[in-house]
This record gives C-alpha cells, structure tokens and sequence, in this order.
C-alpha cells in the first residue's frame, strides 16, 4: 500500500485554508495595537499587549490546549486501546477548569502587579531564588519541545492520509511539513502573541464545524451509538495473542479506577504548569477573564468526548489507518475516518482544521518556551540590566531556534521518541506545581527544599517511566502508569512522583529552618495576590512616591 | 521586573504625592473577606473536582442513554454540570470581590495613618 492516491479536492482546501490562515497571522501584528513601542516589548510581543478579553481569551486558550495532537491522539487511543488511555480525556478536562478557577486569577494577579511574563518569574520574585526559578524555567522549555514536536506530528498524519510523501523520499516527505512550519516561524517572529490568538478564531470555529457534523451524520450512517459501542465492546474484549490480555478497556473495572482517575487528575494539575497555558493566562486583561473563561472553556470538553467517540464510530466504520510504509498507525483513524465517509471538500475542511490546530498551539509554545529562556535565563544569569527591546528581540530568535528544535527532533528521530518525550515531559512539568502554585498561597515551602524535591520528583519520575515495558514490542517508557512501589496499586507516574516531591519538599524545610537557613527576599506582599487590573503596578507606586522598602523580612501571608 | 526592582534603583528626587491618597505596596488591594460566598463557592468546586474522580460511582454498561453506556454519557453529562458550577462560584465570589474592592477604595482615600496596617485577607 505504498504511495497513496493524493485526493486532490481536499488538498486545495487544506492549502486555500492555510493561506488563508498564513495572511491572516501576518496581518495579526496590526492588530489591537496600543502603545507607540510597537512590538518592542515582551508585554506586547509575548503577551498580545495583555490586553486580552474573555471571548478572545476564550479561543486562545482553547486553541492552545486542545491540540492538534489532542484531537489526533485521542481518538487513536479510543480506537485502539479504549477508556482508560483515551477516555480519561475527558474528566481530566472537567476537573481542570474548577482547577484554574482556583488558582491562575492569583498568579494574573501577581504577575499584573509585578510585570511577571512567566511562572519562573513569580516563583523567583517570590522565593528570591534564581535558582529554583531556573529549574522551573527549564523544566518549562524541556517539557515544551517535544510537545510542538508532537504537533508537528498531528501534522504530518493529515498530509499522509491526503497522499503526500512518500516511504522513501525523506526529504520530499517531509517538505510540506518543513514549509509550513517556516511559514508559521515568519508569522510568529513578527507579530508574536497576536497571530495565533487570531488564527485561534478560524481555527476553533472551523473544528466546532467538523465535529458536530460527524457526530451528528455518522452514528446515523453506521446504524445509531448502541451499534457502535457494541463493535467497540467487542474489539476491545477480543484476547490478544501475545499477551494474553484483552486488547483494550470498554468500561473500567476496579483494577483500572486507581489509574483513571490518577490519570486524569495529575494531568489537570499539570496542564497549567506548562508553559503555554500560563502564557495565555497571562495574556487576558483583568484578574476575572480566566475566572469567566473556567465556566465557558468547558464546552471544548464536551466537544473533546464527542472526538474522542469518533475513535469507536471508526471501530464499525472498519477504518483502516493504513501509514505509508505499510504498517498500522492508530494516529490516523479520524483524518482517514474523514476523508472515508465526507465528500472531499468536507474532508479538506476538517483535515484543514487539525492542520490549523497544530499552528496555534505550536506557535503559542514557542513563545512560552522563548520568553521562558529570555527571562529566566538569559536575564537572570546574563544581562540583569537587559532593557525591554533587547528581551523582545532575544525571545523573537529563541522562538525560532525552538521551532528548528522541535522541526529536527520530527523528522530526524524516530516518533515514538517525541511521544516517550511527551509522556516524560508531563511527569516533569508536575513537578514544578508546588513552587508556582503552593507559592501562590503560602510561603512557608524553604526555597531550597523546594529544588530539592523537583529534584527527586523528576528522578523518581523519570526511572519510573523508564521501567514501564511495553509487552508487545518489549520497549522501555510503554506508558504512564505504574504501581507505587511496594505495593500493587497503579497510578499516573506524576502523581506518585508529586507526592514524593511534596514530602521532600516538607522534611527538607523543617530540617533547614531548624538549622536557620536564610530563606531569600520575597518581594511580593499579600495585597498583590488579589489585585485587578484597575490597581496601580509596583513600578506605577514606586514612580509616584520613591517608595523605600522597609528593612527586615516583609510581612509573609 | 521581580528583584531588580527592589529599593529604588532610580533616585528620583520625591514626586509631588497626589492628593489625599498615600498608596504604597502594602496599601490593601481589597478589603477583609466574608467567609459565607468563599466557603458557598468552595463547596461547588470542590464538588466539581471530586466527583467526576469517583470512577467506582459511574463505572456501569446500564442504564444506556440513546445507546450510550452509563460510563459514557454520565461523564459528558458533568461537562454541563461542571460550568453552572463554576459559573456558579463566579458570580459569589466576583460579587464579595466587588465588595471588598469598593471597601478598600473607600478606606484608603481618607488615607495618611492607616496605609500598610488594615487587614488583608486574600483568601483565593
């Protein structure tokens, strides 16, 4: 089954659609603009001038957190292997926005008053450490690589059902890829924040668009939702001969709970740690945007588990994802279950919308991921007088240096290596939870416990992962799950590797305020945390009254 | 900004202080809190995080809804749920928040003696 048949109509779609898109995140630099700075600053390239309202919020976010990778890899997982590696989507995404309502209006706050551009940057405000603001940044910018990766896989799924490239030609094949990818790089360099908020827009309405209309017409194609799950139940019951195992999980039983609802709460912690996520919060204009925007980003969700079935509808459908080289690739079932059952001008749309949905995301991590190195390392550890222009142009590079990174790591290793890198990267990225985000409400943590215990939580992590055998194909990092030692009882990895991070993080304080250590200037005060956008900023008070900190260790909430 | 802004780095000889209003860092951004709408929304977000993490309470085939598993149409169901509640605990706590706004407002206006010590009580 070498060399597909290129289905020319849905093709011309895909690239209208992308020029189209590609104008558009051009034309973004224009748009919203205040300041006579231009985008000479990382408030206005990095953060969209963080002027950001709910409805704009709203698309941004959403279009960075329901990847392209989400909407390919979900329903692959549901098509082979069911509820528990696919379906915890789903509660991961309730118990999320509840999450952030709690806590991202504290860290806007904060990050309002004291012009804070990353999480690194509150939590080294906050502890007075460069060092542990060091290792969240870099566990920031790691943990973000292999996910643009990732989108770039999302990528290139769509071009491979659409007939482009071939087992052979390595660099024909990957040529679209590397095209629109330096075309993405173009628009993010000049227009920053402000090209994917825009894009974020088509991008949503035309996914909303594909996964309404196949959730409507295909049940009714394929014999209603009781058809559906029944080949479902049945695929998924089937014994696999070499491990003796049923092939998947239709409804969990009591042995998967654990991992469940593991699975979907350590992800829902880990979420807004990432990067990304914090940058589009940062993004919004007032403390309540990311408030109002926890009540309506739900519906994403719902719109996730309607996907996230589709992996089933393709189950009665009989998909066949079929990659070039012959083999079976579960990551194609939706593109292909599209161009199979929609006439091809649909098809082209829906196919447009993954593509798109990969830029987004890609384009806002690269941000996140260059403002991570320009703050946090570049500043803090080079040039600590570094003006406002300077760190703009220093993020711009960084941007596309992050960009090549993630193009090389796509087509030079293997795929399963940025999905091993992906899977660790969600480990690691918890880890970084108790610094941000128990920093937001107390500052009892000792900042050097704290690197302490990111430091067994990633060790931890990591080994964990590592010890995970696939038993099919006997590799290492065969998935997230595993028992916490000593006992039989399977759970996320991150979440074992977080609760040993807390505990570290605890006996070690106690031991070095025991021993007197000097606990580092914290420089933000409790009237911070529940600032709005109409207060005046620390440098706005400072201007106006030459305001002389006193001596001594500030009043600590 | 964080440390490098730490005591004054400009020397700027003192501006003229704007009339009858003396902010400084510690000038409370917001009044003392009311427990009753901190604790009404903490509740419903609570609720909203727990019970969709309680596999053993929803992981049944019956009853099916249309054709859909318990399992499955149970969890899209929380989707709805969870945004009323969340919208929910909006509207309780910007409302106090609106309060404790327009308190500290009106606190620090009068202003000179009692900047740096009111009560603060940031809850969330």
């Amino acid at each position: 089954m070498n060399g597909r048949e290129i289905n020319w109509i849905a093709l011309i779609i895909v690239i209208l659609l992308f020029v189209a898109v590609a104008i558009m995140g051009f034309m973004a630099a224009r748009w919203r603009r205040t300041g006579e700075q231009g985008l000479h600053s990382l408030d206005e390239w990095g953060l969209g001038g963080r002027g950001f309202g709910t409805w704009i919020t709203w698309f941004l976010l959403g279009g960075d957190l329901y990847t392209a990778y989400t909407f390919v890899a979900v329903p692959a997982a549901m098509w082979a292997t069911g509820a528990v590696s696919g379906f915890f989507a789903v509660p991961y995404t309730i118990v999320l926005y509840p999450i952030i309502f709690i806590i991202m209006s504290r860290l806007w706050s904060v990050s309002h008053r004291h012009g804070f551009v990353t999480s690194a940057d509150f939590v080294g405000g906050r502890y007075g450490s460069r060092w542990l603001s060091l290792a969240v940044a870099v566990t920031g910018i790691v943990a973000t690589m292999p996910y643009i990766a990732l989108q770039l896989v999302g990528i290139k799924a769509v071009l491979t059902v659409l007939g482009l490239g071939s087992s052979q030609n390595m660099l024909l094949t990957d040529m679209p890829l590397i095209l629109a990818f330096v075309v993405l790089a173009a628009y993010t360099y000049t227009s920053g924040l402000r090209a994917p908020a825009m894009i974020a827009v088509v991008k949503d309405l035309l996914i909303y668009l594909s996964v309404i209309v196949a959730v409507i017409y295909l049940p009714i194609k394929f014999g209603g939702w009781d058809t559906i799950f029944g080949a479902a139940e049945t695929k998924l019951g089937t014994v696999n001969q070499a491990t003796g195992k049923p092939a998947g999980v239709f409804i969990p039983g009591p042995g998967n709970y654990s991992a469940y609802w593991t699975l979907a709460l350590g992800s829902a912690l880990a979420l807004f740690m990432y990067p990304h996520s914090v940058t589009g919060v940062l993004a919004s204009k007032a403390r309540n945007t990311i408030r109002r925007n926890a009540a309506i980003l739900p519906l994403y969700s719902l719109m996730l588990g309607f996907l996230a079935l589709l992996g089933f509808v393709a189950i009665q459908a009989g998909t066949k994802p079929v990659d070039l080289d012959g083999s079976v690739n579960p990551q194609l079932v939706v593109p292909q279950l599209f161009l199979d059952h929609f006439p091809a001008w649909f098809a082209g749309i829906a196919l447009a919308a993954i593509a798109i949905g990969a830029l987004v995301p890609a384009a806002i991590m690269s941000i996140a991921a260059a403002n991570l190195f320009t703050r946090n390392v570049y500043r803090d550890f080079f040039r600590p007088n570094v003006d406002a222009k300077t760190e703009a142009n220093v993020s711009k590079i960084v941007s596309l240096v992050v960009k090549v990174g993630a193009l090389i790591f796509v087509i030079a290793m293997d795929q399963s290596t940025a999905i091993n890198m992906q899977l660790l990267g969600g480990i690691w990225i918890l880890q970084t939870f108790p610094a941000v985000v128990v920093g937001l409400y107390t500052r009892w943590f000792d900042r050097w416990a704290l690197l302490a215990g990111w430091a067994a939580g990633i060790a931890f992590g990591t080994i964990s992962a590592y010890n995970v055998v696939n038993p099919v194909t006997h590799a290492h990092f065969g998935g997230s799950v595993a028992p916490i030692p000593g006992t039989d009882f399977s759970v996320y990895i991150a979440v074992s590797a977080f609760a040993l991070n807390l505990i570290v993080s605890a006996l070690l304080t106690l031991v070095l305020r025991a021993l007197k250590v000097p606990t580092g200037e914290d420089t933000t005060r409790p009237s911070d945390y529940g600032a709005d956008e109409t207060d005046p900023k620390i440098v706005e008070i400072e201007r106006t009254h030459r305001f002389v900190e006193p001596g001594g260790a500030p009043p600590v909430a | 900004m964080s440390r490098h802004d730490g005591p004054d780095p400009n020397h700027h000889p003192n501006p003229p202080v704007p009339r009858g209003r003396r902010l400084t860092r510690e000038t409370p951004t917001r009044g003392p809190a009311r427990r009753t709408p901190y604790v009404i929304a903490g509740i419903l977000l609570a609720a909203a995080i727990l019970l969709p993490l309680l596999p053993q309470t929803y992981s049944f085939a019956a009853p099916r809804v249309g054709g859909m598993p318990f399992f499955y149409w149970y969890q899209l169901l929380w989707v709805p749920i969870s945004a009323a509640l969340s919208g929910i605990a909006y509207w309780l706590v910007t409302t106090e928040d609106r309060r404790r706004r327009a308190a500290a407002r009106a606190a620090s206006l009068p202003a000179e003696g009692q900047a740096g010590t009111a009560s603060e009580g940031d809850q969330r």
